[in-house]
C-alpha cells in the first residue's frame, strides 16, 4: 500500500531541453497519466507532451461572456426605452437600436474579459495559497530559472521507489518526496 | 533602404546575449524587493503627494461650493475639467495600444515597455474619471448614469452619447485592469518565491492567487492574454471613439464633424506614446534599466511617435480643409478664429508643439538622444493638452448667435485640479515602481526562452 502522505515525486532540472526530454521519456518508461510539469516560462510543446487532455472551455467562455454582456446591455436599453418608460419624440421610433449599439459593445467586451479571466483561473484551479509543493525549498526557483517535473502518487502506476530510480537517470539537479 | 533599415535594426539586440533566467530574475525582481528609497524617489513622491493634497483639498471645497469654483461658465461650459479628461483618457490608450497591438503582432521589443505602459494605462483612466464625475454639477449623483431600477422610474437616456461614454470607461477601466493584474501574476509568484520576510512573501503570495507554472496553467494564461490582447484593441478605438462622439454629436461648428472619430484616436495615440518615453526614460535611467529598455526601443517608439503625430497632423490639415471647402460661413469664422481669434496663441501653440517639433524625429542623431527625446514628448503632452483645450473653447466662445459669445478664464481651482491630477497619477506611479517588477519577468524571459530555441 502506497504512502497517503505522499504527494510525488519530484524532479529539478537546469533546461527546458531536459525537462522535454524528462516528460518523454518518463511517460514512455513508466506508463505514468498523471505528470506535471512546471516552468518560470511557457515552454511550447510541453503541455502536449504531457500526455493527452481535454480542450481549453476559455474561448468559449469568453464568447458566452461576450453574449452575456452584449445581449444583456442591449435588452436592457430596449426594455428601458420601448417597454418601460417609452417617450415619444416628434414621433420618433423608441426602438432605436443603432443608438443601443455602443453601450452594448462595451459590455460585450467587459464580459468577455471577465468572463476570460475567470475561466482561466477556475480550470487553473486558482486561487489556491497553499499547496505541498510549496513545502519543496527549492521549489522556489519554478519561478525564476528551474524546471520541475512531477509524478503524482495518485496515478494508479505510481510506485515511490521506481519513480525516484526513473528519475535519477534523467540528469536531474536534485529529486524529492512532495510531502502533504 | 528596406534592406539597410533591416540590418540596423539587426544589428542592435533587444537584450544583451548574457542575459539569463537567472539574471533577468535577479535584476529585476532586486529593483522590487532590495532596493532602497532614493533621495530623488522621496522627493518626488513628496511633492507628488502634496499636489495630490490638493487636489483632494479642491475637490471637497468642490462639493461645498459647486463647480463655479472653476472659471466654466455659460457659453464656455466644458474647458478645463472636460480638456484634462481627455487629455488623460487619451495617455492611457497609448499603453493599452503599445502592450496589446504588439503582442498580436509579435513585436518582441514590446516586452520591456508592456508592465509600465500597461500601470500607466490604469493610473491615467483612475484619474481621467474624476474629471466628468465632477463636472456633472451634482456629482453625488453620479449614479445616476448607471441603469438601474430607482424610485423615480426613469432610466438613462440611452441615445445621449455622454451615457454611451461612461460605459465605455468603465469598460476600459475594468479590462485595462484585468489586463494588466493577470499579465502580473507570474512575476508577483516570483516575487512571493524570492521575498527576503516572510510577511512580504505573504503579501506578493496574495496578489499571486498560488500561481506555479504549471504547462497547462501556462497553456490557458496565453490564451488569455493572447484574447484579452485581442479585445483591448478595438476596445482602445471604440472608447476614444466614444470619447470623441462626446463632441462630435454636439451641433456647434469645430465638433460637429464625422472625422473626430480616427481624429481623436490618434490624438489619443500620440499623448499616450508620449507619455510612455517621458516616463520610461528617467525610469530606465533612476533604476539602471538600459539593459532592457535599450536604445532600439526607445527609436523604435519614437518612430511610432512620429508615424502618429503624421496622422495627427494630417487631421488638423484636414479640419481647416473641411471648413474652408464646406463653404459654411459658421465653420469659415471658426477656422479664422482659430488663427486669428483671442486664443490664436493656444492654437499656434499647439501647433507648434504637435507638428513642428515632432519633425526632429526624423534625425536619426535625435531618435537616439533620450534627452532630446524626454523634450519631445513632453512638448507633445504639453501640445496636446492645449488642443484638447483648444477644441473646447474656441468651439463654445463664439457660437451662432453674437449675443451669447463670452470669454473663458480660468480660476486657481481650474489649474490647481489640472496640477492635482498630475499629482494623483505620480503618487500612484511611484508606488507602483517601488511595489511590483517594472519590466515584465516572464515575458524577457520568453525571449531568452526563443533565442535558446533558435540557437538549438
Amino acid at each position: 500500500m502506497s504512502d497517503p502522505h505522499l504527494y510525488g515525486v519530484l524532479a529539478e532540472f537546469a533546461t527546458a531541453e531536459q525537462l522535454l526530454a524528462a516528460v518523454a521519456r518518463a511517460r514512455t518508461e513508466t506508463r505514468h497519466a498523471v505528470l506535471e510539469a512546471y516552468s518560470p516560462v511557457p515552454v511550447e510543446g510541453l503541455v502536449e507532451a504531457l500526455g493527452p487532455r481535454k480542450a481549453d472551455r476559455i474561448p468559449f467562455w469568453m464568447l458566452l461572456g461576450a453574449i452575456a454582456g452584449g445581449a444583456g446591455t442591449f435588452a436592457l436599453e430596449w426594455y428601458a426605452a420601448v417597454w418601460d418608460y417609452p417617450i415619444n419624440v416628434g414621433g420618433r421610433p423608441t426602438g432605436s437600436w443603432p443608438a443601443f449599439l455602443p453601450p452594448a459593445i462595451e459590455m460585450a467586451v467587459l464580459g468577455a474579459a471577465l468572463f476570460g479571466v475567470l475561466a482561466m483561473l477556475i480550470s487553473n484551479g486558482l486561487p489556491r495559497w497553499h499547496h505541498p509543493l510549496f513545502e519543496v525549498e527549492s521549489f522556489g526557483r519554478a519561478s525564476n530559472d528551474r524546471f520541475f517535473l512531477l509524478l503524482r502518487a495518485i496515478d494508479p502506476k505510481f510506485d515511490p521507489r521506481r519513480a525516484r530510480e526513473i528519475l535519477q537517470t534523467l540528469t536531474p539537479l536534485t529529486v524529492r518526496e512532495v510531502r502533504l | 533602404m528596406a534592406a539597410q533599415m533591416r540590418s540596423e535594426a539587426a544589428a542592435a539586440p533587444l537584450m544583451d546575449e548574457g542575459e539569463t533566467y537567472t539574471s533577468i530574475t535577479s535584476n529585476v525582481s532586486a529593483i522590487t524587493l532590495h532596493r532602497r528609497f532614493g533621495r530623488l524617489w522621496l522627493t518626488g513622491f513628496t511633492v507628488a503627494l502634496a499636489l495630490a493634497l490638493l487636489l483632494a483639498f479642491g475637490v471637497g471645497w468642490l462639493l461645498a461650493m459647486g463647480v463655479g469654483i472653476w472659471g466654466l461658465n455659460i457659453p464656455v461650459a466644458w474647458s478645463f475639467a472636460i480638456a484634462d479628461y481627455v487629455w488623460w483618457i487619451a495617455i492611457g490608450m497609448g499603453g493599452t495600444f503599445i502592450s496589446a497591438a504588439l503582442y498580436l503582432t509579435r513585436r518582441d521589443w514590446r516586452n520591456s515597455l508592456n508592465r509600465y505602459a500597461e500601470t500607466m494605462t490604469v493610473f491615467a483612466v483612475s484619474v481621467s474619471g474624476i474629471f466628468p464625475i465632477l463636472h456633472l454639477g451634482r456629482p453625488w449623483f453620479f449614479y445616476w448614469l448607471f441603469p438601474y431600477p430607482d424610485v423615480m422610474n426613469v432610466w438613462p437616456q440611452w441615445r445621449s452619447s455622454l451615457e454611451w461614454d461612461f460605459f465605455a470607461i468603465i469598460a476600459y477601466l475594468l479590462v485595462s485592469i484585468l489586463y494588466w493584474y493577470v499579465g502580473m501574476i507570474p512575476d508577483l509568484a516570483t516575487l512571493r518565491d524570492r521575498a527576503p520576510t516572510l510577511a512580504r512573501a505573504r503579501w506578493y503570495g496574495f496578489f499571486a492567487l498560488g500561481w506555479r507554472g504549471e504547462a497547462r496553467h501556462w497553456r490557458r494564461f496565453e490564451t488569455v492574454s493572447l484574447l484579452l490582447a485581442g479585445l483591448a484593441v478595438p476596445l482602445v478605438f471604440s472608447v476614444h471613439s466614444m470619447v470623441a462622439l462626446d463632441f462630435s454629436e454636439g451641433l456647434v461648428p469645430g465638433w460637429h464633424s464625422t472625422i473626430f472619430p480616427p481624429f481623436f484616436v490618434a490624438g489619443a495615440l500620440f499623448s499616450g506614446f508620449a507619455m510612455v518615453l517621458a516616463l520610461g526614460i528617467p525610469m530606465r535611467k533612476a533604476f539602471h534599466l538600459e539593459p532592457y529598455i535599450t536604445e532600439r526601443h526607445l527609436v523604435n517608439m519614437a518612430k511610432m511617435l512620429l508615424a502618429v503625430g503624421l496622422v495627427v497632423d494630417y487631421s488638423y490639415l484636414s479640419e481647416i480643409f473641411t471648413a474652408f471647402y464646406s463653404m459654411d460661413p459658421y465653420e469659415v469664422a471658426l477656422a479664422k478664429n482659430r488663427f486669428f481669434g483671442a486664443y490664436a496663441w493656444v492654437f499656434w501653440s499647439t501647433i507648434l508643439c504637435n507638428v513642428v517639433l515632432i519633425q526632429l524625429l526624423w534625425v536619426p542623431r535625435v531618435r537616439a538622444n533620450p534627452r532630446a527625446l524626454v523634450a519631445i514628448s513632453l512638448g507633445v503632452l504639453v501640445g496636446m493638452w492645449l488642443e484638447r483645450f483648444m477644441l473646447i473653447v474656441t468651439t463654445l466662445y463664439r457660437d451662432f448667435v453674437p449675443s451669447s459669445w463670452g470669454m473663458f478664464y480660468p480660476t486657481f481651482w481650474d489649474i490647481a485640479f489640472l496640477a492635482g491630477s498630475m499629482g494623483l497619477f505620480f503618487v500612484l506611479y511611484l508606488l507602483f515602481v517601488r511595489l511590483v517588477p517594472v519590466v515584465s519577468m516572464f515575458e524577457l524571459r520568453k525571449m531568452v526562452r526563443k533565442r535558446e530555441r533558435e540557437l538549438a
